[in-house]
């Protein structure tokens, strides 16, 4: 199923795209693309442009310079709008409506037939409460039904706004194993988040959007590799000789009794080799690479003066 | 498109039948127009005409207010909630265009309406006929009244959904949609009565004020239902001005106003970005 409409195999292809309101530039020349069944994460914190950049994907809004097409089509036109699937960041459905009725709608505008919908609540655990009104749901539940809609009609793209935020730890797991049968199916997902460490390793991308600038795209190890971060070297004097390892190794002592030490990762080796060499002096290396907070931080913090 | 028409309005009018709207709005109306059917039984004798005719007068009294008052209130919320909750972001990713969401809301409504109406003065009518008769004319009458009310429902939902497609919150949309009411409800006549005054029986009573009493909906309204039967005109005692302009004016406004408004709503629609 792959598709030729578009150069390069990319099912989503967004070009130097930049969107303001009013005075504000919200989205600066982003550029973007997603390769069938690829996952990739957005990641920025509140107010970086991961909402907007969707909107424009979906037709909502419509971008000051730039281009996107998906599965070769232009954001709103009905072929794009087949193509592509959405869950909104808080998703609100009538509260009068019972989550059945409510997905068989979209399943009618979506063209698809009514005998999809009790499968896709039972995918979802939803088979339960699908004839309760959604006003007497919670909201892991709601967050369920956005994804039930997702699942409709198979979409290439699929954008997903905040998915696991409110759901719980069990929720979250059962969230990432629909994501990776969509894009087992060939589906490619976008995913937004401001925690790195919800996305991390369920994704196949990271690119972070800074100030509307996107300001990292690339795996998870080149961007580690790319980041430079130095990895934490923490030593436990024996006996409390913490003074005298301070003096052979350097570094900063931590209390009476440890060495902390920074060092890039080229050098690790050779510091671990220097550090075994001291022999009885050490009682205890404890290393801890760069955490996916710091590599977060690197590339997403605004310069503090 | 049609499904997709109707996959919005059964839907709507679902969400109608939770909310109690429909009930409501029919419960409004039967108390209402029963009210007023009995009220009016007094003067029937003095006018010589048959009860049902004074009860479509009475009840075209009241429609010109409810109508409009409770279709507002049905459309007002229709973009704006549904852009606060979030639901027409969604709903827009679908292959539905904006057209298709606003005539299967406004069918939905409209039939809510229309359904209210028929009921309310329906009811009264019957009681009307029963307790003191009626003719072919009065039953003419009241069938325009049904129908005229539900143009003149269908104006201002179309209104409504204006109004709350360009309010930057469902409050906001209420507000406005008050303010909409009182304009072309109140005011608007008002203002017209204050021109007439001032002009003393001139060249704009004769020629300008029949027509712009037949440009507001409200008023169309009023002239048609009171032009069409001579007993109804009696009793609301509006005749002059619908003396003053051709028999087509006034219908052709009422007819031209719910499509005008649509168009109009569908406008303001475009330019949300939800």
């Amino acid at each position: 199923m792959t598709d030729n409409t578009s150069r390069g195999g990319a099912v989503l292809k967004v070009e130097t795209l930049c969107k303001s309101h009013g005075a504000a530039e919200v989205l600066r020349n982003v550029s973007l693309e997603l390769q069938p069944g690829e996952r990739v994460a957005l990641l920025g914190h509140n107010g970086a442009g991961k909402t907007t950049l969707m909107k424009q994907i979906l037709g909502l809004s419509t971008p000051n310079a730039g281009k996107i097409t998906i599965a070769g089509s232009l954001p709103g036109s009905d072929a794009a709008r087949k193509a592509v699937a959405y869950l909104p960041e808080a998703v609100a459905f009538h509260r009068a409506l019972s989550g059945q009725e409510q997905l068989s709608l979209f399943a009618r505008l979506a063209g698809e037939p009514q005998s999809v919908v009790a499968p896709l609540l039972e995918r979802v655990g939803l088979a339960d409460a699908a004839g309760r009104r959604i006003g007497t749901w919670s909201k892991g539940m709601r967050q369920r039904l956005g994804l039930a809609q997702v699942l409709l009609g198979r979409p290439r793209v699929a954008l997903l706004d905040e998915p696991a935020s409110g759901l719980d730890p069990i929720s979250r797991h059962e969230l990432y194993a629909i994501i990776g049968e969509m894009a087992a199916q060939g589906t490619a997902l976008l995913i937004s988040s401001h925690a790195l460490t919800e996305v991390e390793a369920r994704t196949d991308r990271i690119a972070i959007l800074r100030r509307g600038e996107l300001v990292a795209n690339d795996t998870l190890a080149h961007l580690t590799q790319r980041a430079g971060l130095p990895i934490r070297l923490k030593l436990t004097a024996r006996d409390n000789e913490a003074a005298e390892l301070h003096a052979q190794v350097g570094g900063q002592r931590v209390n009476g009794a440890s060495v902390e030490l920074f060092c890039q990762p080229n050098e690790k080796m050779n510091r671990l080799a220097r550090i075994a060499a001291l022999g009885d002096l050490v009682a205890d290396v404890e290393m801890a690479p760069p955490s996916l907070e710091d590599l977060y931080r690197q590339f997403s913090g605004e310069e503090h003066p | 498109m049609i499904t997709r028409i109707f996959a919005v309005a059964s839907t709507e009018l679902r969400i109608a039948r939770r909310n109690l709207w429909v009930l409501t709005a029919s419960l409004i109306m039967l108390l209402f127009a029963l009210a007023l059917t009995f009220a009016g039984a007094a003067p029937t004798g003095a006018l010589g005409v048959d009860l049902l005719t004074v009860s479509v007068a009475s009840m075209t009294t009241l429609s010109v207010y409810l109508a409009p008052l409770l279709a507002l209130m049905m459309a007002f919320d229709a973009i704006a909630g549904d852009v606060e909750r979030g639901g027409l972001a969604l709903m827009l990713t679908y292959p539905v265009s904006r057209g298709e969401v606003l005539l299967g809301k406004f069918l939905a409504h409209l039939g809510t309406l229309a359904f209210a109406m028929t009921l309310g003065f329906g009811t009264a009518g019957a009681a009307a006929v029963l307790t003191g008769g009626a003719g072919v004319e009065s039953l003419i009458a009241l069938a325009r009244l049904m129908g005229t009310s539900v143009l003149l429902g269908g104006a201002f939902l179309a209104l409504g959904y204006m109004v709350s497609a360009l309010a930057k919150s469902a409050t906001a949309a209420a507000g406005l949609s008050a303010g909409l009411w009182l304009v072309f409800v109140v005011l608007y006549d008002l203002s017209l009565l204050g021109a007439i005054v001032f002009d003393d029986g001139g060249f704009f009573t004769r020629s300008v004020f029949p027509w712009l009493l037949a440009l507001n909906p409200a008023d169309a309204f009023r002239l048609w239902n009171v032009a069409g039967a001579e007993g109804v005109a009696l009793a609301t005692g509006m005749t002059g001005a619908a003396d003053a302009l051709p028999a087509w004016v006034a219908p052709a406004s009422l007819i031209l106003w719910p499509p005008l408004a649509l168009v109009l709503a569908r406008g303001a629609f475009g330019r949300i970005e939800p």
